[in-house]
């Protein structure tokens, strides 16, 4: 049984769809992120889900209760959802321990203060309980934000671009933190990111939504190596896109030679066809050579190797190499496996 | 921002609001409008826009007695002094604003930036101006300056000139005169929100500046200037638009403008009609200045932004600078509130035994009750307003703010009347309600009721309120609300866990300064009151109306004292945050 | 803190309920444009020969439109003037109701009675000119007229052409002389003026005193006031009281006056009331508080009112000088003569 479960979700503000017939189910314990550009609708997934938008529809249960379908749009304060913000949204009136204790006024006392306490050892802040959230770093402000939400027992975390307001420094530390604090408390969060690495390094599964519309939904080295679309794949990393004909179940050919495919889907069926790969950085291989014209416009020593820009039919990609190329023409070389392609595209050459 | 005289303990506004959205589509502005109104008819939230009506209904009658009554003696006004009415308004209204910023702005710097000796008496001693009615201190200036005043006297004694004809001496009893007396004891509305912002200002914009190579004088014009642009417009706004509506001083002045123009089309020509015509001129007028200044209010205000601004910027005055600075602090102070409260207390010492009579107490008391329950009745009002557009941040809902706001501008002889007309409508229905069953009718309930009294204050000085609320609401991060909803404290307890306790220090603020505003209102008492009812105003105003303020010179200084009591805690709200 | 406002509100209802509801019989409601301090000598003396209370509401404007508006329920018993065109409007608009009294037709010639009993006036004031002892000679023969020409050329003092005391006075100069002349005159006395339209009338004997004007246009009673007042004496001491047209028509005359309201719910004692104003033992305490002329003939005026001299009135009805009121105030504002 899904802790959440999204169907046909549809938003619109002015009539405008902003969110087309979303599908989505989060397991019990799993932490997911909507990964996606700005004005995607990443945040408006997560408010409809927190019940914080009037006009929607579509079916959406929580843990064992449908909160919205066609006859009911359940209040916020009955989902029983933590929030999570990038402003923290502590409350700046009270203390970190009133903080705390907000959501559990139906509590006796004693079981309130003890819950309290049982939470901020969770993030061994016991010693700032009586301190207001002004005189906390970020990184503690959002910890308590977190077992704030957590001391009601929610069905599911909802994290709103958690963590861009936290100093790089220590941002990987506090997402390594709660994820474990969450997979401890056996928690189910929904991350909402603009942020690859964040998403990467504190989900399960990662779902890309783009224009509305989850492109693809799966685990982060899987969306890396396996995009299913053309925007997941761009999405994802920089790369170049690579006209290239089936030469058999196993191979590309192109004008930078042959390639080896071993991707999921067969290509058997194809041979003889144009189809588009998208090639990474960490594809490709660059080599001087007199005869080329392509030519390293910039370079940046990053330490143990260079980054080498090329222009190459309007297209340009930073490669890794050993040694400067800079104002030298070069040849692009593909030594490794491509395991995704796509169905032939004007855009690429 | 207005009257942010908040705290900033509010985290900076993240998140889109769905109202955004809505002003995107402006071409659909109306339907939205309506569909809005549906929708809010259809929901609980009734209540906000019922509130603003109510609210409204005295301004409705007027404009209802503007369009249906006659107005013959309108036609005749607008051929003959209608402009130069409306010239000395603006006028009026133009200079009084100009001059209390050359007053304020200056002050407000200081008083933020600067460190000198005596700054911290200076600090709140320039606010006492705010708690003189206007009237006093034209009334004493008059009779210091008038040319039967004992300095044109002792003038005349001094250099020996016989006549008017001999020398050219400045007349008190002009517009320009008008203007400056409403300056003096309006000044401090700008100088309490300017100062406010200067203090929230980011003091790295500053020293960016300086390691730029300008000045301290150039950084103020080129850089904290501008920054605070948005609480300059707002406050000198709010100061135009009492001039605006000031009668007391410009008719002790004898300076005609539309304020004195309703008075005597309504009174001298029994024209109600064209009364309201011309007072709906006035709410023209304000309503420009509410556009103006919000306005303002949408664009973004840049380097206010209170997580940042943790360095204070403060300059060191050199001796000659801290002279310069005490000396211009002293001569605001000592002009507009030493010498008007010197001559009031000099006539109670020698009047006292006239002046001494022991309702005066009763009047007192009178006074601070309606002051208090408007006061309180406002901030009320404003904070379910605010919260209900707050919730659902509908056109409807926007709309009813504003519409609760009009009544700022508004003479308060016009809200007098204003008030009188639905009141009385009310009470006629009730006594004829209780007459068709037979029973007998109670008689006037509302209308010459302390009732309506407070009715017309808080119908007049919602606005100071909704300003204050409004501005304190922004700063109030909506995920705040969100996280409250989930954690299962929405609705009223989203109210008072959250949002009171944030918007306490400018709700109290707003309080204070619509005590002081109320305590000193004088038309809506005098001609609503019930029988043998005296607030200290409309006592003062009995004696100074006949130019004996002598007599009643106690009554005057009692309205200052209390006045000054919620000056000073004000004051210290300001510097707490 | 809602619960707090509803407690108050609720509290002042109370009171005002408590207040208003006293109806006994021993009452008697006035709405004063006379300043209370002036009126309540008289009233004290009216409590205490009959026992009937009295409440008092002043306010030098809007008075009217607040009955106006209260209707039928008004608790408005009888309303007191200070001017002879407020009594007219209050008729006027019907909100007044007629009563006849003997004891009033006694005390109170029939030209300062309604016809139909609606309004009774109770004092009479005379609006005369103040002339600088210093400066004017020979002050008997000054008229109204007279201020007009150019001999007064930046010697006039007065206070708004719009105050009702000064709109009694250009009314009955169009009663007299017809809107034109009255407009020429009117355009005259502007120009003569010494400085804008001020103060109050005796603000103006004040600037004569220290030599701002020579001539001031006021009512007569503030002149035994000042003469009573330690400070104001040397003002008035600095000029003499005129009565002008003196060879004509005579001197302008305005009245204050009272009606019984119409929907008055005692107005059986707003009758006593009147009848107390008009009496002689009444008049008697106007005349020598208020330094006012009883418009009971039986009633002299104080000894320091009469030695004032005698004087020629203005005998033109004050129905008929009141229609030109409306004329009279957009004369004023036709030659901009506060402005």
């Amino acid at each position: 049984m899904s802790v959440l479960n999204i169907q046909n979700l549809e938003v619109s503000y002015q009539n405008q769809p902003v969110i087309k017939k979303l599908n989505l189910q989060i397991e019990p314990g799993e932490i997911v992120a909507l990964f996606g550009p700005s004005g995607g609708g990443k945040s408006t997934v997560l408010k409809a889900v927190a019940g914080l938008l009037e006009d929607v529809s579509g079916t959406v249960n929580i843990g064992d209760t449908l909160v919205l379908s066609d006859k009911l749009n359940l209040p916020t304060e009955k989902r029983n959802v933590g929030l999570i913000f990038q402003d923290y949204a502590l409350f700046p009136h009270l203390t970190v321990e009133e903080n705390v204790a907000f959501g559990l006024g139906h509590l006796p006392k004693e079981e309130r203060l003890e819950r309290v306490t049982e939470m901020l050892a969770l993030i061994k802040l016991s010693s700032s309980r009586g301190k207001y959230p002004h005189q906390l770093s970020g990184g503690q402000q959002q910890r308590i934000a977190i077992v704030r939400a957590l001391a009601c027992k929610p069905n599911i975390l909802l994290f709103d671009e958690a963590f861009s307001n936290i100093d790089p420094q220590f941002r990987f530390e506090l997402i390594a933190d709660i994820r474990t604090l969450l997979k401890d408390q056996n928690t189910s969060a929904l991350f909402v990111t603009h942020n690859q690495d964040e998403a990467f390094a504190f989900c399960d599964r990662i779902a890309v939504l783009n224009e509305g519309q989850i492109e693809q939904i799966d685990t982060a080295e899987r969306l890396f190596n396996y995009p299913k679309t053309r925007f997941v794949a761009e999405f994802l990393g920089e790369g170049l896109w690579l006209r290239t004909q089936v030469a058999s179940a196993h191979r590309l050919s192109s004008e930078l030679g042959e390639i080896a495919y071993c991707g999921e889907s067969s290509i058997e069926s194809m041979v003889g066809q144009y189809v588009d790969i998208y090639l990474r950085p960490h594809h490709l291989r660059l080599e001087f050579s007199l005869d080329s014209k392509i030519k390293v416009t910039k370079e940046r020593f990053v330490g143990q190797y260079f980054e080498s820009t090329i222009e190459w039919f309007g297209q340009s990609i930073k490669v890794r190499t050993v040694y400067s190329f800079l104002d030298k023409t070069v040849k692009i070389k593909v030594d490794t496996n491509v395991s995704a392609v796509f169905l032939e595209h004007p855009s690429a050459p | 921002m207005s009257l942010g005289i908040s705290g900033s303990e509010a985290v900076a506004e993240t998140l889109p609001q769905p109202q955004k959205i809505t002003e995107h589509a402006k071409g659909s502005r109306l339907a939205a409008l309506v569909v809005s109104i549906f929708r809010t008819l259809s929901k609980v939230h009734l209540g906000g826009l019922l509130l603003a009506v109510l609210l409204s209904t005295p301004l409705f009658a007027l404009f209802y007695e503007a369009i249906v009554g006659e107005g013959e003696s309108f036609e005749y006004i607008k051929q003959t002094v209608l402009g130069d009415y409306i010239v000395n308004t603006l006028i009026l209204v133009f200079s009084v604003g100009f001059l209390a910023l050359l007053i304020g702005v200056p002050l407000a710097w200081l008083m933020s930036v600067c460190e000198f000796k005596g700054k911290s008496f200076f600090k709140w001693a320039l606010v006492l101006p705010l708690a003189m009615p206007a009237y006093l201190v034209a009334y004493t200036y008059t009779d210091l300056l008038d040319y039967a005043g004992p300095i044109q006297i002792a003038l005349r004694s001094w250099f020996g000139w016989q006549s008017p004809n001999d020398y050219w001496f400045f007349d008190i009893r002009s517009i320009e005169g008008a203007s400056l007396m409403l300056a003096l004891v309006l000044y401090p509305y700008i100088y309490l929100m300017v100062r406010a912002s200067f203090l929230e200002q980011n003091a790295a914009l500053t020293h960016a500046a300086r390691t730029l190579g300008q000045s301290p004088l150039r950084c103020f014009f080129k850089v904290s200037l501008p920054v605070a642009r948005n609480a300059i417009i707002a406050s000198v706004a709010l100061v135009m638009m009492e001039s605006m509506a000031d009668f007391a001083t410009v008719h002790y002045f004898a300076v005609s403008t539309l304020t004195t123009a309703v008075y005597d089309t309504w009174l001298g020509h029994y024209d109600l009609g064209s009364a309201a015509k011309l007072s709906s001129i006035m709410v023209l007028g304000m309503f420009m200045l509410l556009y103006v200044e919000r306005l303002q209010n949408g664009k973004k205000q840049t380097g206010a932004d209170a997580k940042v601004s943790q360095q204070k910027l403060m300059y060191q005055l050199s001796t000659k600078q801290s002279i310069i600075a005490f000396c211009f602090c002293s001569l605001i102070l000592i002009i507009a509130f030493v010498v008007p409260a010197a001559v009031l207390v000099g006539y109670a010492l020698d009047y006292y035994a006239e002046s001494w009579s022991t309702g005066i107490m009763t009047y007192a008391f009178n006074s601070i009750l309606i002051a208090a329950i408007a006061a309180i009745a406002a901030l009320a009002l404003s904070v379910v307003l605010n919260f209900i557009l707050r919730c659902r941040p509908y056109p409807a809902q926007k709309f009813s703010l504003k519409l609760a706001s009009t009544g700022y501008a508004i003479p308060g002889t016009v809200m007098a009347i204003g008030v009188l007309i639905p009141l009385s409508f009310l009470d006629t229905s009730i006594n004829e309600i209780a007459e068709s069953f037979g029973m007998q009718g109670p008689g006037l309930l509302l209308s010459g009721s302390i009732i309506a009294i407070i009715l017309a204050h808080l119908v007049r000085f919602v606005a100071i309120a909704n300003k204050s609320v409004e501005a304190s609401y922004m700063k109030i991060s909506p995920s705040l609300d969100m996280v409250s909803k989930t954690m299962g404290q929405g609705g009223v307890k989203l109210l008072s866990k959250v949002h009171l306790p944030l918007i306490r220090k400018s709700a109290l603020v707003a309080s204070l300064l619509i005590f002081v505003e109320s305590m000193k209102e004088l038309p809506a008492a005098l001609l609503l009151r019930p029988f043998d009812f005296q607030t200290l105003p409309t006592y003062v105003y009995q004696f100074a109306s006949d130019e004996q303020l002598e007599i009643a010179a106690l009554g005057a200084i009692l309205i200052v004292l209390v006045g000054l009591v919620p000056l000073i805690l004000l004051n210290r709200s300001i510097d707490s945050h | 803190m809602k619960k707090l406002v509803a407690i108050f509100l609720g509290l002042t209802c109370l009171t005002a309920v408590a207040k208003d509801s006293g109806s006994n019989d021993k009452t008697v409601n006035v709405y004063s444009f006379r300043q209370s301090f002036l009126i309540e000598p008289l009233l004290q003396q009216f409590t205490d020969q009959t026992g009937i209370k009295t409440k008092v509401v002043f306010a030098k404007s809007g008075l009217i439109e607040r009955i106006k508006r209260e209707g039928k329920y008004s608790p408005a018993d009888v309303v007191l003037t200070s001017n002879f065109s407020k009594l007219l409007q209050l008729k006027d608009e019907g909100l007044t109701q007629s009563f006849q009294s003997a004891e009033i037709d006694q005390s109170v010639p029939a030209h300062f009675r309604d016809e139909n009993g609606h309004w009774v006036a109770l004092t009479k004031r005379v609006r005369n000119i103040y002339a600088s002892k210093a400066k004017i000679a020979n002050p008997s023969n000054l008229t109204y007229e007279d201020l007009g020409s150019a001999d007064f050329d930046g010697k006039i003092c007065t206070r708004s052409g719009k105050h009702p005391y000064n709109i009694g006075l250009i009314s009955s100069f169009i009663a007299h002389k017809g809107e034109a002349a009255t407009e020429q005159w009117l355009r005259g006395v502007k120009a003569n003026l010494a400085r804008k339209p001020q103060g109050n009338d005796r603000a103006q004997v004040k600037a004569i005193k220290e030599g701002l004007c020579d001539v001031s246009l006021g009512n007569s009673y503030y002149f035994g006031k000042m003469l009573t007042n330690e400070d104001q004496k040397p003002w008035a001491e600095a000029v003499n009281i005129v009565f002008p047209n003196q060879n004509d028509r005579g001197v302008n005359i305005n009245v204050s006056g009272a009606v019984v309201a119409k929907f008055a719910p005692h107005s059986e004692n707003a009758k006593l009331l009147i009848a107390f104003l008009a009496s002689e033992k009444a008049q008697q305490a106007y005349a020598s508080l208020n330094m006012e002329y009883p418009v009971n003939p039986n009633v002299e005026p104080s000894e320091l009112v009469a030695s004032w001299g005698k004087f020629k009135e203005d005998t033109l009805p004050l129905t008929q000088i009141a229609q030109y009121r409306q004329a009279a105030l957009r004369l004023v504002d036709k030659v901009k003569f506060d402005l």
